[in-house]
């Protein structure tokens, strides 16, 4: 029965959703609304139920013996709680604690962290960028070519550098990409299937 | 002074210091970011969603309808029970039957007809003719249920070329993306911090 009722709410919902976009009855369609209402309120206890989880697994650190963890946890706690305390009760407008706190501390952070990945990509370039065969090559020369189409440099060496750029990221990538969407969504559709009829169940955990 | 703007730096050199080697200062750093960003997206879930969507309806606007999904909502939490575990699956199973439901029409409409749409070109450009070869031989790449032998190994391999082509343009767009932002902070240390550069 655990696992019986999920799989029957499941195949239920999911024919009625995808059967409704065929039925463009007011009846329907008011149903089909009130239930995307309903998800976005369960998706967010969703949400705080993987804060629960992660505030459980670091309230544990914090309060054992491990002692070179311990402060890392307590931050992390902390970082919550000031966040959380400010946003839900001191307002969330510009000049808010919740506020500054964003521009001060979580943007710039956000920020250096993702600037941070530029060293390593460009170490991970150093290393996989070898012209070993004709497909490294087509990929080093487009990285080459987009990379300095993006930079002063460019246009400085070759007024045809940057239109280069433009036409490899609009017509062979976007070609490429184009191929690699229609891929996904036939993946998904395949997978969608699979969830609605029951094949794929692993959401459920367990065997 | 400027305390958020000092803030902001000794955050930002906290992180950097991960470039020498891991070390206690980005560890700290790290954690605070992992910490205030999960407290941001909880307070931003309550107050976007959880109150005008579910608390106003009931308290303010007297529909009593939406209890039921506050109490399936609230089942979630049953997770952390041994006992009661499996009853978390129900709500679960809402949202992923809801979410398969509502993507296989909007993938068909949005991703496969636009994109099919968007590839029937008039053969008139070798932009055009490089597009919809480029489309096809990726296409047949990743047709996996025929050997690629013959016609189709031929198309598969001219759709690894145009694959290669897309892996380096995105490689180059985002290191330059990376690099931009790099760049954005180095004026942030050296301009509104240290005043060195205007």
């Amino acid at each position: 029965m655990h696992r019986k009722l999920p799989l029957l709410i499941c195949f239920a919902l999911g024919t009625f959703m995808l059967v409704q976009f065929f039925v463009p009855h007011k009846a329907s369609t008011a149903l089909y609304e009130a239930i995307l209402d309903w998800v976005q309120i369960i998706y967010a206890f969703s949400l705080l139920v993987g804060a629960m989880m992660l505030i459980k697994h670091h309230a544990v650190i914090a309060s054992g013996r491990d002692a070179k963890e311990r402060p890392f946890s307590i931050l992390i706690l902390m970082g919550i709680t000031v966040m959380l305390v400010a946003g839900l009760f001191f307002g969330r407008g510009e000049g808010t604690v919740f506020h500054w706190l964003f521009q001060n501390v979580q943007a710039p952070m956000q920020a250096t962290m993702f600037s941070l990945l530029s060293f390593f990509v460009a170490s991970a370039a150093y290393r996989g960028f070898r012209a070993r065969n004709s497909q490294a090559i087509f990929l080093l020369v487009a990285a080459i070519i987009v990379m300095l189409g993006r930079i002063p440099v460019g246009e400085i060496i070759s007024s045809y550098i940057p239109k280069a750029a433009d036409w490899i990221l609009n017509v062979p990538s976007m070609a490429a990409r184009r191929g690699i969407y229609i891929g996904i969504a036939l993946g998904t559709i395949a997978t969608s299937l699979r969830v609605i009829l029951g094949i794929e169940r692993t959401y459920l955990g367990g065997k | 002074m400027n305390y958020g703007i000092t803030v902001a730096a000794i955050l930002t050199l906290a992180i950097y210091s991960f470039l020498y080697k891991d070390n206690p200062f980005y560890k700290a750093a790290e954690h605070i970011l992992l910490g205030v960003s999960v407290g941001y997206f909880v307070a931003v879930t309550v107050s976007t969603t959880l109150i005008p969507k579910l608390f106003i309806p009931i308290f303010s606007e007297g529909k009593l309808s939406y209890i039921i999904p506050g109490i399936l909502g609230m089942v979630m939490f049953l997770r952390f029970s041994k006992k009661l575990s499996p009853y978390s699956r129900i709500p679960l199973s809402i949202i992923i039957g809801v979410g398969a439901g509502v993507s296989i029409p909007a993938m068909m409409q949005a991703q496969i007809i636009a994109q099919m749409k968007a590839t029937m070109l008039p053969i008139n450009s070798l932009s055009n003719i490089i597009i919809i070869v480029a489309v096809l031989s990726v296409l047949i790449y990743f047709y996996f249920s025929q050997p690629h032998k013959g016609a189709i190994g031929v198309g598969a391999k001219i759709g690894i070329y145009f694959l290669m082509i897309f892996f380096g343009s995105t490689f180059g767009y985002t290191v330059m993306a990376r690099i931009s932002l790099l760049i954005g902070r180095l004026q942030f240390l050296l301009g509104d911090w240290l005043g060195f550069i205007d």
